[in-house]
């Protein structure tokens, strides 16, 4: 299997990222590696296997549910401590819309 | 207490050594301190040291004993903890150039278990980007050596706390393990390395890499101290909806060495590419567990060969989205030359991703994309079904499977670093075992002629943790980790 650069920018696109020239030939070609080797999945049958997205085992149906009580939260202080950029309770991102 | 005695410790040992007063758990914190400055220019095994906090805990321990209180089943004990689970007020960069700044505002649901148990935590340990890879060499923060041979690679993705613990300065650490990053830097270090049941430990406050596959997990150096630690952490927690309602039992009661009767399983499947020496060790291995009474048969699961493409969709599919929130606005970092909203996401992903997390992230959104998602994805979830079903099958004749960990030894630093898809296939003993969910540890069984270690896999049934410690500790006092 082969990806073009074309295909690489596209989906980089997708994944909002930005890659350099260098990194997007490469990438053309780590991934067409990559996905020749997944293509051998296609040797097996799976038309009547149910698709497992995640390991399961036996409980209740609302064995996953907690009680819904009140817990305090960390305040928008310390959960803005960490942004590049804050104002008073936001974050505060590059301009998106036009006065 | 000098270093050397610090580096033989055990859990127990500790307890005991705390108890009659021959140290305290600020001395002991103190040298474990030391202990890994020391070694740090040499392994670059922790990426952080937490002088405070472990002088804190260590305090409260102290206190707690001198007042006649229980101090808890970790009382003491120096603990390593994988960059890419939460400490509050702790910096945690996940191995990441991006987060090279993050300070996290809450513990990992792991990590204040630990410390509710009197466990000291020490630092913090380096890994490779966002848990993704097999060397520890993907790391921003340099590779981590192998203590056993420093020009060779500690494994990955939790080399820095596979190694913290090989090297004396840990007794006990935390890993995680998405597809063997815990069972193939033990391996490759000479230490026990756990990965439990999924949804044993909470997930909660360890960063997202593929959901439904991601661990947390301990090392030791000896099977009873990675159990007891897996005691502590293990448990329903409210804030992982995927953490296991089932009860913890005493994963220390049983380890008694008896294991007459108990059947193992060799999957066929497992033993066909193995590099001559790492497949003699294992051998002998096998032979030591017969010697014990085991009852070894040959068994087969088909879908092995699939493993690895089938992991590959999946893990990536997952990753591309839980690291979208990476995304230039909340975690730290942010490219200075954005001027719009959209070149903020795009040049600070750019600018601070690694190769190996940008592969992956493209893998992932390319096998999502319009077009593809059944193709890829859902045809990757229902590969799934078969390699979980081989094993429920196989543990309807077995008690335990006994298998490699990796097809060879640990490689010299740089080997791979250059060709993804043989570094991706050096995961092709593990991953099945996180596809299926199902416990599985490696414990080292010997040495190569060069002195690299060997470890040896054994897997069990869905939350059969206390079978699989047992046969382990068995194994330990048999003498097999010396081969």
């Amino acid at each position: 299997m082969k990806l073009t650069e074309e295909q690489v920018r596209y989906v980089a696109d997708l994944a909002n990222l930005r890659l350099t020239e260098d990194e997007t030939r490469r990438m053309a070609n780590d991934l067409g590696a990559i996905l020749t080797h997944i293509e051998t999945l296609n040797e097996l049958d799976t038309a009547n296997v149910d698709p497992m997205a995640q390991v399961l085992y036996d409980a209740e149906e609302t064995a996953t549910l907690r009680e819904d009580v009140e817990r305090p939260g960390l305040g928008s202080e310390v959960a803005l401590a960490n942004a590049p950029l804050a104002g008073p309770g936001y974050f505060k991102v590059p301009r998106v819309i036009e006065r | 207490m000098s270093l050397a005695d610090l580096a033989a410790l055990t859990v127990p040992e500790i307890r005991t050594g705390l108890k009659a007063g021959r140290f305290s758990a600020v001395e002991l914190a103190q040298t474990a301190l030391l202990h890994g400055e020391t070694e740090n220019p040499k392994t670059n095994a922790f990426l952080q040291f937490s002088p405070e906090r472990a002088i804190a805990a260590a305090r409260r321990v102290d206190e707690k004993i001198a007042g006649g209180v229980d101090p808890g089943p970790l009382a003491g004990v120096p603990i390593a903890v994988k960059d890419v689970i939460l400490t509050k007020g702790v910096r945690t960069t996940c191995g990441s150039k991006l987060l090279a700044n993050y300070v996290p505002p809450y513990d990992a649901t792991a990590v204040e278990r630990l410390e509710t148990a009197g466990g000291v935590i020490i630092g913090k340990t380096n890994c490779d980007e966002f848990a993704m890879g097999s060397s520890n060499e993907n790391s921003a923060f340099g590779p981590v050596h192998n203590p056993r041979a420093l020009d060779r690679v500690p494994g990955g993705s939790s080399g820095g706390s596979a190694a913290a613990v090989a090297q004396g300065t840990a007794v006990v650490s935390l890993g995680s393990d998405t597809g063997g990053s815990i069972r193939q830097p033990a391996s490759f270090c000479g230490v026990v390395g756990v990965t439990p049941t999924y949804g044993r430990v909470s997930r909660y406050g360890l960063t997202a890499f593929a959901s439904s596959l991601d661990h947390i997990g301990p090392f030791g150096r000896t099977v009873r101290d990675a159990a007891t630690l897996l005691g502590v952490i293990a448990g329903r927690d409210p804030l992982d909806s995927t953490s296991a309602v089932a009860p913890v039992p005493d994963y220390t009661a049983h380890l008694d060495g008896n294991v007459r009767g108990m059947k193992i399983g060799l999957p066929r499947e497992y033993f066909a590419e193995l590099s001559s020496e790492s497949g003699d060790l294992i051998a002998r291995g096998v032979e030591k567990l017969k010697r014990l009474g085991c009852d070894v048969s040959d068994i087969s699961l088909p879908t092995t060969k699939y493993a690895i493409s089938c992991y590959y969709i999946i893990c990536t599919a997952e990753a591309s989205s839980n690291l979208a929130r990476f995304d230039g606005a909340r975690y730290t970092m942010r490219s200075t030359s954005a001027e719009t909203l959209s070149d903020m996401y795009r040049r600070t992903r750019g600018e601070g991703f690694g190769a190996e997390c940008k592969r992956r992230i493209m893998l992932g959104t390319y096998v999502l994309s319009a077009g593809y998602y059944d193709a890829y994805y859902l045809k990757a979830q229902r590969v799934r079904t078969l390699i979980a079903r081989d094993y429920a099958n196989a543990f309807g004749e077995v008690d335990a499977i006994v298998a490699p960990v990796s097809p060879f030894p640990a490689f010299r630093l740089g080997e791979k670093i250059d060709d993804p898809m043989a570094m991706y296939l050096s995961d092709i003993y593990t991953i099945t075992g996180d596809l299926a969910g199902i416990p599985c540890m490696s414990v080292p069984c010997g040495n190569t002629a060069e002195g690299l270690p060997v470890g040896m896999q054994i897997l069990a049934n869905h939350f059969n943790e206390t079978g699989m410690f047992r046969l382990a500790d068995a194994f330990e006092r048999a003498g097999g980790f010396q081969g």
